[in-house]
């Protein structure tokens, strides 16, 4: 849908989202969790819910709010938390049921929510067509991820200052939005003021824009806005080099070197839980005191704890360095073999969220260095 | 109207009767526990005391006192199956940080007449003198933890008593990580869930009450205390708090003791 771009300011923003809301969307975003000091989606119901003037600087284990000292909603990184926390969240009733004198009853649950997410960066549309290919693709279908990714409404915001644990363009999937989107946006600030470029990519996001009245972005600032968004991509603070990296992994699971980089992991499962792709969930059936209500309910889980691989007798994988290299060859190799793309979007959320700062691309980078010095003795 | 219903025993060691409250404090639960089991011998809730043998026996509290062994091993005898409750039933509590002191010269200073005292040196778990069926961990335990061991039993079916980290439940929250945003020392990542990440959902770090998770890197969760800038010795402390005694948590307080 090769639209014109159309320029919007802050006011036709405030407007958008009180058209979603009225077309039944719940309106989530970046907000800014006060007491926190963090940047994290939240509902939104103007402009003044985004990160007005804010940025995130991450390093390793470090995630800190700071003011940026202009205007601009979106002059961050990325938030704490993925659009996967409403798509995908903990604690999803997969089923319900109810005893009736000696049979039962399912208990349907209440429609879920259309959420309209504004503010999503690159990545996180990278993440979410990944969860399309787990969850909706030739495997089998998940029910509650497709009703609530089906009737989601993505207006994305491409990235012009990329954050210090980032490497999206690395992964192919970022810093600016190539598909995946209702509406693409990019935030400009120039001499001609603060302003957003708009393009549609589906028919709700062209009727959206319609509905705005919008008009037409001039070329030279619209070809300004999207050179910025491609300069972004030669400011990642992380980059991962991803040729052959599937094979080199695959080869690398019995070297010691998996000790080494596990040495200092926790097996908190901080990485997993942050992560937009990480997807795993246990199922545990719940029931009342007298067992006349029960309830099964899908809760994230993660390759990092104990019980994940437990089966009869013991876990599959006792050692944190065999939890931690099946989570990382996961990532990067195995997920490849499965769904035929990296499981990995380069948003930066496990070496920044990581309460001791393991670092997924400095540890890439020391497996093929391993795997190379190999081959040469 | 209560006879033929499983009898619950509830027994307190060395403690301070905050976890077994916690069984009265399961209010409408609390109800429906009445209704679907009989309290057969539990002080705290009700004088009547009935002949054992016990279906479900909750043992709270260390053992710490001459005779709570014998006493313990005939609870066992009655018991059929037997949860330890707490940090105190399950790895010596609070009173466990005189196990590597000198006891008779806390009994002189701290008590006007020590010769009237009369106490074993160690305080120690349930576990380490008869068989444990379950432990419930905490300082105090989970009320829901409590509940679901009850509905599990009931049904016939295993608990759901998760051995995975604090963080788990933090993440499942919403929470912000006090430890990357602000600098905070958490026990979290070594620390087993239960408590629903309390601590860290009022910006505080967990101080781990619910003793060691399955797979504790207390070592590596210790150095990255000190690059935050946090002395050994309150590292020390820190892992020599509810649960000094549990092994993990033991073994990090001394690493950071001995290498002063
Ligand atoms: S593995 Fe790390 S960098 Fe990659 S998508 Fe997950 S959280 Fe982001
Ligand atoms: S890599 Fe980091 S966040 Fe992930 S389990 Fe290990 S210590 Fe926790
Ligand atoms: S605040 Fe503590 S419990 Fe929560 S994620 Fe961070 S380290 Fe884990």
């Amino acid at each position: 849908m090769p639209e014109t771009p159309l320029l919007l300011d802050r006011a036709d923003l405030d407007r958008m989202i009180g058209i979603l809301s009225e077309r039944g969307y719940q309106v989530v975003g970046p907000t800014v969790r006060e007491q926190e000091h963090i940047i994290s989606y939240g509902d939104v119901g103007s402009t003044d819910d985004f990160p007005v003037g804010l940025t995130d600087e991450q390093e390793a284990a470090t995630y800190r709010l700071v003011d940026r000292g202009d205007g601009r909603l979106f002059g961050y990184a990325v938030g704490a938390t993925s659009p996967m926390s409403y798509l995908q969240p903990s604690d999803a009733v997969v089923w319900a049921g109810r005893r009736t004198g000696k049979g039962f009853e399912t208990v349907e649950p209440p429609d879920p929510p259309r959420y309209a997410f504004v503010g999503v960066r690159p990545c996180e549309l990278a993440a979410i067509a990944i969860e399309d290919e787990v969850f909706l693709g030739t495997g089998s279908q998940c029910p509650t991820y497709a009703t609530l990714r089906q009737k989601a409404f993505l207006v994305s915001v491409d990235c012009t200052e990329p954050g210090g644990t980032c490497f999206c363009a690395s992964m192919g999937t970022g810093p600016g939005a190539t598909s995946g989107y209702d509406i693409a946006l990019i935030e400009v600030l120039d001499d001609e003021g603060h302003a957003f470029i708009a393009r549609a990519g589906t028919e709700e996001g062209a009727a959206v824009l319609a509905e705005l009245g919008a008009a037409p972005a001039g070329e030279e600032r619209a070809a300004a806005a999207s050179q910025a968004v491609e300069e972004a991509a030669g400011k990642m603070g992380r980059s991962l080099d991803t040729e052959g990296l599937r094979d080199t992994l695959a080869a690398s699971l019995s070297d010691p070197i998996w000790d080494e980089l596990a040495a200092t992991c926790l097996t908190c499962a901080n990485c997993t839980m942050v992560c937009p792709t990480c997807f795993c969930a246990a199922v545990e059936n719940r029931t009342n005191l007298d067992a006349t209500e029960a309830e099964r309910v899908r809760r994230w889980d993660s390759c990092f704890n104990f019980e994940f691989s437990y089966i009869h007798g013991g876990s599959l994988r006792p050692s944190a360095s065999a939890r931690y290299r099946q989570w990382m060859t996961h990532k990067l190799s195995s997920w490849v073999d499965q769904f035929g793309m990296y499981g990995c979007v380069g948003c930066g959320r496990c070496i920044t969220w990581c309460p001791v700062g393991i670092d997924i691309t400095a540890n890439a980078a020391a497996v093929r260095a391993r795997m190379e010095e190999a081959a040469h003795v | 109207m209560t006879a033929g219903l499983p009898k619950l025993a509830v027994h307190k060691f060395a403690s301070c009767d905050g976890c077994q409250l916690s069984l009265l404090d399961c209010e409408d639960a609390l109800l429906d526990v009445v209704g679907a089991i009989q309290i057969a011998n539990f002080p705290e809730a009700s004088r009547e005391v009935l002949d054992g043998p016990y279906d479900l026996t909750l043992i709270e509290g260390a053992v710490s006192a001459p005779g709570d062994i014998e006493r313990l091993q005939e609870i066992r005898a009655e018991s059929k199956f037997l949860v330890s409750i707490g940090a105190c039933a399950t790895a010596g509590g609070i009173q466990a940080l005189r196990n590597t002191r000198d006891v008779d010269e806390f009994t002189r200073y701290v008590y006007a007449s020590p010769e009237y005292i009369d106490t074993l040196d160690k305080a120690t778990a349930v576990a380490d003198h008869v068989k444990v069926d379950l432990e419930l961990r905490g300082c105090p335990i989970s009320k829901h933890q409590l509940i679901e061991t009850v509905i599990a039993f009931l049904n016939g079916r295993a608990p759901i008593i998760p051995t995975y980290s604090v963080c788990m439940e933090c993440k499942r929250n919403g929470n912000t990580c006090v430890m990357v945003a602000h600098g905070v020392g958490c026990l979290g990542p070594v620390t087993q869930a239960g408590c629903g990440a309390i601590c860290p959902s009022f910006h505080r770090g967990c101080y781990g009450c619910f003793g060691p998770m399955e797979s504790p890197n207390t070592a590596a969760l210790g150095e990255r205390w000190l690059e935050l800038g946090i002395d050994r010795e309150v590292i020390r402390d820190q892992y020599h708090f509810f649960n000094s005694w549990a092994d993990a948590f033991r073994e990090a307080g001394e690493a950071y003791a001995a290498s002063e």
